[in-house]
């Protein structure tokens, strides 16, 4: 098989009005590359689930996103996304505000086929408030516990970047942590991945090296190479985040047209265009990754 | 050598909410934020070796991890605890988190989401409800504020529910008394808790040179004097070296406002 396409053949099977959710965890291994041709294009309309980083804040920033469903929004060194903030604070976008648990709950309902999954997780707390639609059931068993039957949250289309890939959609996630990419490809009926490294096949002796597969290739619609392709966001082990990047574009969000400089001075070009705005890929590559 | 006159408020505090894990036994112990990683560090360096630790990243660590850049120290695993079995141990309950709120009430209701009373429009946005919702109903929490005033320690209710309180009005129908578990308090002016009767706030200890009346003064709702309430003790010396050695480039000394000395009124 051969899954490869590139970017803009995958923003051009994306549509309008679609619920689309994002990998990766704050300002870690985002597949951002992806999301700077959605914001190249005239997508719009848009549900975004995701455990947000500076993708979130850039697609609220170009006015793509009609509702955001999060566990959090954080540039993490920057606690608050600045132009989430602001998207907020004008009551821009819709939200669904969730628990970080309750995401993964609902994306795990999704990927199970079932209509909800059961916790005590939201009880008690403004959750329940601020998603009027959720709805609470009663154990059956003998403890009669009342228990929130959080919602399955199904996405039309699943973005995750990925560390290596094969022709075939098998993949490999390196880093310290896998997220949750796994739960938003299993609740997607189209999953989307983004490489560091795009090669022949991943096959390989040494079966350990396996564990760092977190999704079968069943799951993977298509694959596009895009080396450098989280910029600004960590992709272990290959570069850090871009801090200096991260608080330029933060402190564009203080200016009266600061996206449309930003956008304009980094994203209207190609993605090569980008990489050299940025430093070029020598400098990305130098990147340290933080320490905490 | 040091002595037990010579430290900080930070490290003061850092020692009081370090005992917030007296007693744990075995568990996950997560201080978010410097003062309270510092506090779960020092605790499971002294009293507390069941305490079970992360480098801040993915990993279980059986010695803390110093803060900030590490030089030539190499954190050494004992275990690999991403996210997702971190939801796994919160929701088992066997994990002890100390947390830094922006607004709490008078029932131990904790806000970290946004200010303000339209939440589709809020006046400010802040991080969201994060994992509070379920720490709050799974585990027990402790908290430090830096600040104690009244803006952080609300006369009425928080304006987002992030961690749920002994606001019973809010718990699910039939929640057992054991729904939410509260620890200690601890503040840059006192240690309290919600042990009073019907979970009131009481003042367990005053930082030295604080009177109860200041501490009252920046409360936003009433406070009850525990019985024995005490002046909040000092560091031991070794206690401040253990700090000093988790905490190389002196992160403590940005967290609370001028860095006061221990003894405030000695300054």
């Amino acid at each position: 098989m051969n899954k490869e396409k590139s970017l803009k053949a995958v923003v051009a099977e994306l549509r309008n009005g679609m619920t689309i959710g994002i990998g990766g965890w704050g300002p870690r291994r985002k597949p951002m590359a992806l999301i700077r041709e959605i914001l190249r294009s005239d997508l719009k309309d848009l549900t975004i689930v995701a455990y947000g980083g500076p993708e979130v804040g850039m697609l609220c920033a170009a006015g793509k996103v009609r509702k955001l469903v999060y566990g959090f929004v954080s540039l993490d060194v920057i606690p608050i996304e600045p132009y989430f903030r602001r998207a907020r604070q004008a009551g821009a976008v819709a939200v669904s505000e969730l628990d970080e648990g309750l995401l993964v709950l609902g994306l795990r309902a999704a990927g199970h086929n079932v209509p909800f999954a059961v916790t005590r997780v939201g009880l008690g707390s403004s959750v329940m408030t601020n998603n009027p639609e959720f709805k609470t059931v009663r154990s059956p068993y003998g403890d009669g516990e009342e228990l929130l039957a959080m919602p399955a949250i199904k996405l039309d289309a699943a973005l995750i970047h990925v560390s290596r890939a094969d022709p075939n959609g098998n993949t490999l996630t390196f880093g310290p942590d896998p997220y949750f990419d796994d739960l938003f490809a299993r609740a997607a009926a189209r999953v989307y991945v983004t490489t560091e490294e795009f090669v022949d096949t991943i096959a390989s002796e040494n079966p350990e090296e396996m564990k760092s597969n977190l999704i079968e290739p069943y799951l993977v619609t298509c694959v596009v190479p895009a080396p450098l392709g989280a910029h600004p966001t960590i992709s272990h082990y290959a570069y850090g985040w871009d801090l200096d990047h991260l608080k330029a574009y933060a402190a564009s969000a203080g200016e009266a047209d600061g996206w449309q400089a930003y956008f304009d001075k980094y994203l209207a070009g190609d993605e090569a265009g980008y990489i050299a705005s940025v430093g070029g890929a020598n400098h990305i590559r130098a990147l340290p990754i933080p320490t905490f | 050598m040091t002595t037990t006159n010579d430290f900080t408020l930070a490290e003061l505090v850092i020692a009081a909410g370090a005992e917030a894990w007296r007693g744990d036994g075995e568990l996950l112990a997560t201080g978010i934020g410097p003062l309270p990683r510092l506090a779960a560090g020092l605790a499971k360096m002294t009293f507390a070796p069941g305490l079970q630790l992360t480098d801040g990243e993915a990993f279980l660590v059986e010695e803390p991890v110093p803060l900030g850049p590490r030089g030539d120290y190499r954190p050494k695993y004992t275990g690999w605890m991403p996210y997702g079995r971190v939801f796994d141990s919160v929701w088992s309950g066997r994990r002890h988190a100390m947390v830094t709120p922006v607004q709490v009430d008078r029932w131990g209701q904790t806000n970290i989401s946004a200010l303000g009373p339209d939440f589709q429009r809020p006046k400010v946005a802040l991080l969201g409800v994060r994992g509070f919702p379920g720490n709050s109903v799974s585990h027990k929490n402790s908290m430090f504020l830096p600040n104690h005033s009244q803006r952080a320690f609300v006369e009425g209710e928080v304006d987002v529910i992030a961690s749920v309180g002994f606001n019973k009005a809010r718990w699910p129908a039939g929640a057992g008394d054991d729904f939410v578990q509260l620890g200690i308090v601890v503040t840059d002016l006192c240690v309290f808790d919600f042990n009073g009767p019907d979970h009131a706030a009481q003042v367990l200890s005053l930082h030295p040179g604080v009177t109860f009346d200041a501490v009252q003064a920046a409360t936003g709702f009433p406070l009850l004097r525990s019985t024995g309430m005490h002046e909040t003790p000092p560091p031991s010396a070794q206690q401040v070296a253990l700090i000093r050695r988790l905490d190389p480039h002196d992160v403590r000394a940005s967290v609370i406002k001028g860095n006061p000395p221990g003894i405030r009124s000695a300054a």
